[in-house]
Parts: C-alpha cells; sequence; structure tokens
C-alpha cells in the first residue's frame, strides 16, 4: 500500500486541525475559495461545481466527506484541485501549506481508525519533522466507489 | 521501407475506395450491363491491390488481385455478371473490410479467404461457384500464379506502364508479355531467371516483372514468372535467346498493344451503345475542390479556444454595459458581431455530410432483403445534408437500428404486399435536411403501419400501462409507448430486431446527442420515425432564468412560449397543480422544488412561467425571473459528477460563475 508513496513529495492540508497528505502526482493545483455553484441531486458532501481554465470541476467538502463536524469559514480555506483516473475534482480543505518529501521508512501502515476516519481512506501513516504525524489519504477511495455506488443508486 | 507515415493515409484512401466498391456494385447490381461502372470498380481495386502490395498487406493484394481478374474478364465480355458473381464480389469486400479494420487495430491482414479466392477463380474461368471441397483442396494454392488468362496479367499494368506501353509503340517497338516457366527440376530458380534476363539484354527494356524482382532475386515464385519486355527484336528471336538458358520448359510471348486496342473498342463501342447513360459519367469534366486534410484534434482545439473567447466576450459584454461607455460598447458590439461569424465558420468546418453514415445503408438493406426473404428499395435523399462531427459519430448506431426495425417490422413479405394491392417492391425512404437550427432525419415505409392494439396489448403485458388507462391514449402516445425501455413487440426473436434491446436504447442515444425522435403511423400504409437533431452540440442560445439566488440556463430550442404568472390560471387535478395550454392540461412544475433551491427571503418569487416541449407534451415551470438569452457553450459536469438528474451539463456566465442546464426532457 505504502509503496505508493516511497521517496514521494506530498501536500500537507489540515482537517479539523488533523494533518492529512495527498501525493503531488495526483495535484493539479491548489486554488482559493471562489465561486461554486450548488448542483441538485447529488450527495451532500458535494459542495457544488466550480470552474478553473475552462473546466468543470465539482468541488468536495471533505468534512462532510468523512462525516466531520464542520469548521467555521475562515481565510485559510483551499481547494485542491486533484485528478485521478479521468476524474478531477477539487477537495475543499481548511488550509493546505507545504509540501514534504516523505521516505519509506517514515511510513507506517494505518491503524484501523485514525481521527475517525475509515481505514479504508487511509494509505498509511507518517512522522515528519520529527515529532509530526500525518494522515496519507487513499485518493482512489475518496474518490470513487461509494460515490459511484451511492450516485447509481440516486439515479435508479 | 518504413510505411509507418503511410499508414494513415493508407487507411484513409482504402475506406474511401471500399465504399466506392460497395456503391459501385450496388450500381452494377441494379444494372448489369454497364461496363463503365465495371471500370470503376475495377479502378478501385486495383487501386488497393496497388497500395495494399506497397504497404505489405500481402493477403490483401492477393485478394484484390483475384477480384480484378473477375472484373478484368468481365469488362473484356468473357464472363457474364451472375448474381453468384455480385455475392462473391461483395463477400470480397466484406472481407477486404475486415482486413482493413485488423490493420486499424495494428493486426495484420492476415485471414482465411481461401473459400472465396475459390469462388472468384471459378468465377473467372465462367464456371458456376460450386461448393465441391475436392475443388476447393486443389485450388486454394494461395496467391500461386496458377493459369490465369492472359489478359489479367496485363491488367496489372498501371497508367504510366501503360504511358511507356504506348509511347513505345509510338517509336516502332512492341512491348511483350513473356511468361517462362521453368522446368520442374529446377534447383536455381532465381539464377535461372537472372540468366533469362541476360540473356536478352540489350535487346530492350523490361519494365515490370510479375513478381516483383526482388523476389524474383530470392526465388519467391512457383515455376513460372513473367515479365514485359519492350524491344524492336522479333518475338522469335526473344523466346530462342530465352531458351538458349538451360531448364526453360517453356517461353510464352504475347504482344500487348492489342489488349489496349481491344480495350479501346470495346469502350467506343459501349458508349455509342448507351450515350446518355454512360457519357456523363465518363467524360463529364470532374470538379475539383482544392482541400486540405485536417487532423480532427486540431479542429477540436479550435473550437475549444473559440468557446473560451464567448465565454470572455459574455465577461466583457457584461463589463461594458456596467461602465456604460459609448465607444466601448460600439467596440464590443463589434467584437460580437465578429466573432459570432467566426463562430459559424468554425462549426462549419467541423460539419460532415450525413452521408459518411448514410452510406453503409445500401449495402445492408440489401443484405436484410436477402434475409427476410423481402424486396426493399431504400430511397436516400438529402445526403449532402451537413451536421457536426460529434454528432454524426454517434448517429449510425441509432440510424441503424431504425432502418432495421423498418426493414423487419415495416415492410411486408411480397406475398402479403401483394394481397394487400401494393407493389412487390416495398420502399424505404430515408431523408435528411435541415429545418430551422435542427437537421431532422425522417426513416419511412409504405410497409403494415403500426397496430395500435398489439402495441396496447404488449404495454399491459408488460405492466407499462393499465387496460383503462389504454383506452383514453391517442395514437400518438400508444406509438411513444414503443420507446419505453423493456418494450418489443416482434413475435419472433430475430437476428435483425426485436431483441428487447429496442427503441429505448435509439432514444437514450438520441437524447444524448441532444435529440428526439418521434413516430407516426397509418395502419396498412406505412409509419416514419423522425429523428430531430441539433445542428451543434457545443454552443447553443439559452433562456438564463433565476430561481432564488441561483441561475440556470434553458435551451431556447426546448422553449415554446414564456409568459407571466398572473397571465395563467392554475388548476388542481389530482393534487398536482396544472394550466390549461393549447387545449392540453400541461402539469406545472415549480423548479424551485425540483430542483431543490433553498429558501431565500425575496418576494420575488414565481413571477414567470415558462413552458417546454417535450418529445410529445408540454410541462409548465415556474421560475422567479427570466433574465435574457444568450449564447452559452455547454461544459460536460465531467466524470464524477454523471448523469445528475434534470442536469445536462453546464456553463460559465459572463461573471465567471457556473450555470447548470436544464434538460427539459427528463424533468417530470
Amino acid at each position: 500500500m505504502s509503496q505508493l508513496y516511497q521517496n514521494k513529495k506530498v501536500i500537507l492540508f489540515e482537517l479539523n486541525e488533523e494533518t492529512y497528505g495527498v501525493s503531488i502526482d495526483h495535484v493539479v493545483s491548489i486554488e482559493r475559495p471562489q465561486a461554486i455553484t450548488r448542483v441538485p441531486h447529488v450527495q451532500a458532501y458535494v459542495k457544488g461545481i466550480m470552474t478553473m481554465r475552462g473546466l468543470m470541476i465539482p468541488v468536495i467538502d471533505m468534512h462532510k466527506r468523512f462525516n466531520m463536524a464542520e469548521s467555521l469559514e475562515t481565510t485559510e480555506e483551499r481547494i485542491i484541485i486533484v485528478e485521478m483516473d479521468d476524474i478531477m475534482v477539487g477537495l475543499f480543505v481548511d488550509s493546505a501549506h507545504h509540501v514534504v518529501d516523505l521516505s519509506p521508512s517514515q511510513i507506517e501502515d494505518a491503524p484501523d481508525i485514525v481521527g475517525g476516519l475509515e481505514a479504508a481512506y487511509i494509505d498509511g501513516i507518517a512522522r515528519y519533522e520529527e515529532d509530526k504525524l500525518l494522515v496519507l489519504l487513499n485518493l482512489k477511495q475518496v474518490l470513487t466507489t461509494n460515490e459511484v455506488n451511492d450516485l447509481k443508486k440516486i439515479e435508479a | 521501407m518504413d510505411t509507418n507515415q503511410y499508414l494513415v493515409l493508407f487507411i484513409d484512401e482504402g475506406r474511401e475506395h471500399l465504399q466506392n466498391l460497395n456503391d459501385k456494385m450496388l450500381a452494377l447490381e441494379n444494372d448489369p450491363n454497364d461496363l463503365s461502372v465495371v471500370n470503376e470498380i475495377f479502378r478501385s481495386a486495383h487501386t488497393i491491390k496497388g497500395m495494399s502490395a506497397s504497404m505489405g498487406f500481402e493477403d490483401m493484394a492477393n485478394l484484390t488481385h483475384k477480384m480484378e481478374n473477375v472484373l478484368d474478364a468481365l469488362r473484356h465480355k468473357q464472363i457474364d455478371v451472375t448474381p453468384d458473381m455480385i455475392d462473391a464480389l461483395f463477400e470480397s469486400i466484406d472481407h477486404l473490410e475486415a482486413m482493413l479494420d485488423q490493420i486499424i487495430q495494428g493486426q495484420s491482414d492476415k485471414r482465411d479467404v481461401s473459400d472465396i479466392v475459390r469462388k472468384l477463380q471459378a468465377l473467372e474461368k465462367g464456371e458456376a461457384i460450386s461448393n465441391d471441397s475436392e475443388q476447393s483442396a486443389s485450388k486454394s494454392k494461395n496467391g500461386a500464379v496458377e493459369s490465369k488468362s492472359k489478359n489479367n496479367e496485363h491488367g496489372a499494368l498501371n497508367e504510366t506502364e501503360w504511358e511507356i506501353v504506348s509511347k513505345a509503340k509510338d517509336v516502332g517497338l512492341s512491348a511483350y508479355f513473356i511468361k517462362v516457366n521453368l522446368t520442374d527440376d529446377c534447383m536455381l530458380k532465381a539464377a535461372r531467371a537472372v540468366m533469362v534476363f541476360q540473356a536478352i539484354e540489350g535487346q530492350g527494356d523490361v519494365i515490370k516483372t510479375i513478381p516483383d524482382s526482388e523476389k524474383i532475386e530470392k526465388a519467391e515464385f512457383d515455376l513460372t514468372f513473367s515479365f514485359i519486355f519492350i524491344t524492336g527484336e522479333s518475338p522469335d528471336k526473344i523466346k530462342h535467346d530465352i531458351l538458349t538458358v538451360s531448364e526453360i520448359d517453356q517461353v510464352e510471348i504475347d504482344e500487348i498493344t492489342q489488349i489496349k486496342a481491344q480495350e479501346n473498342i470495346i469502350e467506343s463501342h459501349h458508349q455509342t451503345e448507351k450515350k446518355e447513360t454512360n457519357k456523363p459519367k465518363s467524360t463529364a469534366p470532374v470538379q475539383v475542390n482544392k482541400t486540405i486534410r485536417v487532423n480532427l484534434d486540431r479542429l477540436d482545439h479550435l473550437l475549444n479556444l473559440f468557446e473560451e473567447l464567448i465565454i470572455d466576450r459574455g465577461r466583457l459584454e457584461q463589463i461594458s454595459n456596467e461602465v456604460g461607455d459609448h465607444h466601448l460598447k460600439s467596440q464590443v458590439e463589434k467584437i460580437h458581431r465578429v466573432s459570432n461569424q467566426l463562430q459559424e465558420t468554425i462549426l462549419n468546418l467541423r460539419m460532415v455530410p450525413v452521408e459518411t453514415v448514410f452510406n453503409r445503408f445500401p449495402r445492408m438493406v440489401r443484405n436484410l432483403s436477402k434475409e427476410l426473404n423481402k424486396k426493399i428499395e431504400l430511397v436516400i435523399t438529402g445526403a449532402d445534408t451537413e451536421v457536426d462531427r460529434s454528432i454524426v459519430d454517434e448517429l449510425g448506431d441509432p440510424l441503424v437500428h431504425l432502418l432495421r426495425n423498418s426493414l423487419d417490422h415495416g415492410i411486408e413479405l411480397p406475398e402479403v404486399r401483394k394481397e394487400n394491392g401494393k407493389s412487390e417492391t416495398g420502399t424505404v425512404q430515408l431523408r435528411a435536411f435541415h429545418s430551422g437550427n435542427h437537421v431532422m432525419i425522417e426513416i419511412e415505409d409504405d410497409g403494415a403501419g403500426i397496430d395500435r392494439q398489439k402495441i396496447t396489448a404488449k404495454a399491459i403485458e408488460n405492466g407499462l400501462i393499465t387496460l383503462e388507462a389504454s383506452s383514453k391514449l391517442s395514437d400518438q402516445d400508444v406509438f411513444h409507448l414503443m420507446f419505453a425501455s423493456g418494450f418489443s413487440t416482434a413475435e419472433k426473436i430475430s437476428d435483425i430486431s426485436g431483441r428487447g434491446v429496442g427503441l429505448d436504447v435509439v432514444q437514450s442515444n438520441i437524447r444524448k446527442i441532444g435529440g428526439t425522435v418521434s413516430v407516426e403511423s397509418t395502419l396498412g400504409k406505412g409509419s416514419r420515425f423522425t429523428v430531430k437533431l441539433p445542428l451543434t452540440l457545443s454552443i447553443i442560445n439559452a433562456m438564463l432564468i433565476k430561481l432564488g439566488e441561483e441561475t440556470y440556463a434553458v435551451p431556447i430550442s426546448s422553449i415554446v412560449e414564456t409568459m407571466l404568472l398572473r397571465q395563467i390560471e392554475l388548476k388542481t387535478v389530482n393534487k398536482k397543480e396544472v394550466l390549461i395550454y393549447r387545449d392540453a392540461v400541461v402539469p406545472f412544475i415549480d423548479l424551485r422544488n425540483f430542483l431543490q433551491v433553498p429558501h431565500s427571503d425575496s418576494e420575488a418569487s414565481k413571477q414567470a412561467v415558462i413552458i417546454v416541449k417535450q418529445s410529445n407534451n408540454y410541462l409548465a415551470f415556474a421560475v422567479d425571473e427570466l433574465l435574457g438569452h444568450q449564447d452559452i457553450v455547454i461544459k460536460s459536469l465531467g466524470n464524477y459528477l454523471k448523469n445528475v438528474e434534470g442536469i445536462s451539463g453546464a456553463t460559465i456566465l459572463g461573471d465567471g460563475r457556473v450555470a447548470l442546464i436544464l434538460d427539459c426532457e427528463a424533468i417530470a
């Protein structure tokens, strides 16, 4: 599992004061919050749709995606545009700051539950900058399966 | 030789020639005596042979060569056109198409064609096709040089070679077709062949060898090789010189000029005989348009850039309205006009005639009518009607299905037709034409028509409607049931249609490209299916509406009328709000509810009503405000949000916000 992140650069972002990481390979850009148009008949965690360079990009509210409590609006909020398997979405997060280099030795397999997050969404736990911890997201899981099934249910 | 760079060209031209073969074969079937058509078929086959041989696709070259032999015998009136022959030639074309498909998929052109090769060889000799397996065993030595009639070998001469031959004749030289047979026990075939060429060296020029010189040098031939020799010497002298080489069994020499002359005679004879029909075909000057081939990606990219321009134009217009400066306004208007023309031009670039879809139908109808034992004539009109490329790509399958449907369910068997006082041959009309901002495609047959009783019975059986409801339905509504999913009235399941995935798939495919399909029918007289398509998919004119704080776009093409809420009178039927419009009861839908728009405090709600037309009924939408109409660029919501109910896409407005486009067909 964790080989995905071996010697990889990872973009760090915050959700409810917890730090998460997503491989820079999948990150297209990081945007400031902008006008997002609500879309009816979709999952509650789909915040809406925004546009970037002529493309339509659905935005996922990561708090709602992981059933976390909503946090207050701040000026730090960012939208991380990620792309994977022909799917491009924006992840709405509390803040996104820096990039870290992770070597395999820093990465451990995830315990069952981390910060209330199901293991399926997690690729591993990494230590960085001596005493800090971050959760490596399993982006594929975040973007596919559940949503696809749920959406199909809605259609039917 | 690196042939990869030519592969694309080969595939393009191969397709064109195969299509031409198909078209011309159908023409030949209609008029078997038209030699000019045979000549055209021959030319296309010949070109394919040449192209495939130079690309190294030997099976393809071989098969076309065999076809050529038959065609050559035909045009020299050695054999006559027979239905078997037409079938065999069509079969060959099918094989060639399959080979081309294999090549497109990056495979080789290898394909078992021994069966058809045997048929062609039998035809060439004027024999009836037999399915005798012994014959196939003895004759299917694929590609081996066999005892073909001599004329056929000359047929392999290309234009330049003919030119050389005729020039040689002008200066008093003669061209000979020389066939050399080596003895059975010849060990060094290549060496003998080289010695033959040495023996006649200096007496003239070899302009072509069969097989080509490379293969001769590698001894890649059976015991026979041939060549064309231009010389001033007598045939006897040449024959004598060749026979000085040992291990030569036999030498045949024929003069070529006669053949050419013979061909001319046939052609001139033909022209006098059928002046009206033949002459325009062979002598009318061909109008040549200057064209270039452009990669589709580039056109798509151009369109993408243009779409960005349209969005920016919208922004600019908004700013100019806010600023209110006259100079700015007039300049923005100029940009508006120029970009409108630009839009038209760019969209025109992407237009292709529906012919590209239609041209496979004559063959399909021919095959199907044989299979069904029906006599059917397909009449195509408006094949030059142009549609956006992206639409054409999606149009093929639905049309195939509708056509099959007409052939299978519409047109009756010849006996039945006769009994009903119709001509035995049924007619299916395939029409395409422009109508306003739409392209219409109609498939009309003069067959049995749709039986209302059968449809309702089936619909009741499948639980689509109830018995009580069925009597209240208009004919239109009943026919529309055929497009419901899981509906198929075919009594027996055939290969052609009636597999249960019928018209509902047609409808959903056509909806996907923004079109609608409808049907009219008169029992006993026939049916007509009409497909209505937008001219282009990417830029449409839309009405912008306001719902609470949100803005949505409704395609103008869906809107029948807009009015103010106070102008209409709402009634309640079955606890649902309706209004009477044009004598119809129209459901009144509160779009705010349907689209789950958050409540706002503004009092300005529900001021206007939009009447939209679905394929066979009206709907009324209550909206807060109409914001006016403008050109919008349709964008897909992407792969993450597929098939959002009631939404067909999104667009970017002048202020950079995203507005969703309503799919009026999907709201109920």
